[in-house]
């Protein structure tokens, strides 16, 4: 283990330059403590972003060696090269200031996608009985996981290449809603997913599979949108 | 495109595929049974012509291509050269026209 | 973001199965146009098949052919694999089923270049 690590962070908005920093190497290191070290002790102006540093909040996520990652989970020797560490803000996202991405279109895809939960029942009524062990509840239960935090989108080069594309976190949490059997909005929702900018714009590269932190498998529950669309399609009800 | 248009395009795409995975395979058999020994035109006319069974296979290969290709060829222009929208697709139509009508030149050339 | 670990972040399976079927795609969409046009062409008049096809002998037309039959091969592989991804409930096999893709669409290919040869 070399004793120093050679660390090139991305500097300003969209106009911008890596600088580069020397950061004392240590065991255990995560990424997220490399750049915080350089914020408190370098370079009070670094600008980043993080909440619970335990990988639940879904804040710290960027591009670690040219691979998105969640930063406070990393360690930095499973990841540095040659005693080297590349940081950038998030792809496919504007760029606000040195490592922070405007989340904006990200968050704005996953209510076009109809993310939101819409109760057919009130609180009046009993609580809907669903059985832990049926289908449409095992299907949730492998993609309910996803706490945001932008990775798959900025891995997907379908979003790259296709900006009204919805992305993988958008599809995946409108496949957990059309599994749920409580959720009062499936047609219209089909509807939000469907299409050129919805789940037939994937073209199963699997990188949103490949990197999720969560090892949720976005690319499953766009296959998943995609058979409901066809069935939907052919009942002529799409 | 509406949604519907776009997930009917996806399933005939997927259709069509379906149908050419088996299409593609005879045809590959073919070619391997044929180029055995060498090709002449005596040759192939002489297994084409007036085969009913030859002819419906090859028009629904074409019929199956004109609808495959166009639609795949569609993803490629938007993503990679940015063309989008109603030129693109009257482009696609274009190109399925084409198919078929290359394809159905060729396929009656033989059978006549 | 350095050119190479671009690369390197896009170098998994599936990505990679992507890429050879679109890449073939599109070869494939370019060549089957002419081939159409050259078949519709040459089929009519008997002499002028068989001197394209004495054209088509040559070593380096043959090679171009196998290339061909190896797009062919490659993107029907890549194809029965998208569709079972897509159709079909599944989650650990898709790396078995890219190998199987590549694996199938190099043997076509080679069993042509052989009969060829």
């Amino acid at each position: 283990m070399s004793q120093t690590l050679q660390v090139d962070v991305w500097r300003g908005g969209a106009d911008g330059h890596y600088q580069t920093f020397e950061v004392p190497h240590r065991e255990h290191q995560t990424v997220l403590d490399v750049v915080t070290y350089i914020q408190r002790e370098l370079d009070p102006s670094l600008s980043y972003r993080y909440a619970c540093r335990v990988g639940m909040c879904g804040s710290c996520a960027m591009s670690v060696n040219g691979k998105a990652r969640w930063t406070c989970r990393t360690h930095v020797k499973r990841v540095v090269e040659h005693g080297r560490l590349r940081l950038a803000p998030l792809d496919n996202l504007p760029r606000i200031k040195d490592l922070a991405t405007d989340m904006a279109p990200f968050f704005d895809k996953i209510g076009q996608a109809r993310g939101t939960f819409v109760p057919t029942r009130t609180r009046h009524d009993p609580f809907a009985a669903i059985a832990p062990d049926s289908p449409a509840r095992a299907s949730i239960d492998e993609a309910i996981e996803c706490i945001g935090c932008g990775v798959c989108y900025a891995s997907c080069d379908t979003v790259a290449w296709n900006p009204d594309y919805l992305g993988p976190a958008a599809l995946n949490r409108a496949w957990t809603l059309m599994q749920d059997s409580r959720d009062a909005a499936h047609a219209e929702r089909l509807l939000a997913v469907a299409g050129d900018a919805g789940c037939h714009a994937c073209h199963t590269h699997m990188s949103c599979t490949e990197r999720c932190p969560k090892q949720l498998s976005p690319t499953a529950s766009i296959a998943g949108l995609k058979r409901l669309a066809l069935g939907a399609a052919l009942k002529g009800e799409l | 495109m509406t949604p519907r248009t776009a997930a009917r395009l996806w399933a005939l795409q997927r259709l069509s595929a379906a149908y050419l995975a088996i299409a593609v395979l005879v045809h590959l058999a073919t070619i391997i049974y044929a180029i055995h020994g060498g090709l002449s035109s005596a040759e192939i006319l002489g297994r084409t012509q007036g085969n009913l069974a030859w002819l419906l296979f090859y028009a629904s290969f074409v019929v199956a291509v004109a609808l495959h290709m166009p639609i795949g060829l569609r993803n490629v222009l938007s993503e990679h050269l940015g063309w989008r929208g109603r030129s693109l697709d009257l482009a696609m139509l274009a190109v399925a026209l084409v198919v078929l009508g290359l394809g159905a030149q060729a396929v009656l050339g033989v059978f006549l | 973001m350095s050119g190479l670990q671009k690369w390197r972040a896009r170098g998994h399976v599936a990505y990679l199965a992507f890429v050879v079927h679109r890449v073939s795609g599109v070869l494939l969409a370019l060549f089957i146009p002419l081939h159409l046009w050259t078949l519709g062409k040459a089929l009519n008049r008997p002499q002028a098949l068989d001197s394209f096809l004495v054209w088509s002998d040559q070593p380096l037309v043959k090679f171009a052919e196998t290339g061909l039959v190896l797009m062919l091969a490659l993107h029907l592989g890549c194809g029965l694999r998208l569709l079972m991804l897509e159709l079909l409930a599944w989650r650990q096999w898709q790396q078995t089923l890219a190998a199987l893709a590549a694996a199938g669409g190099v043997a076509a290919a080679l069993l042509f270049a052989l009969r060829l040869a």
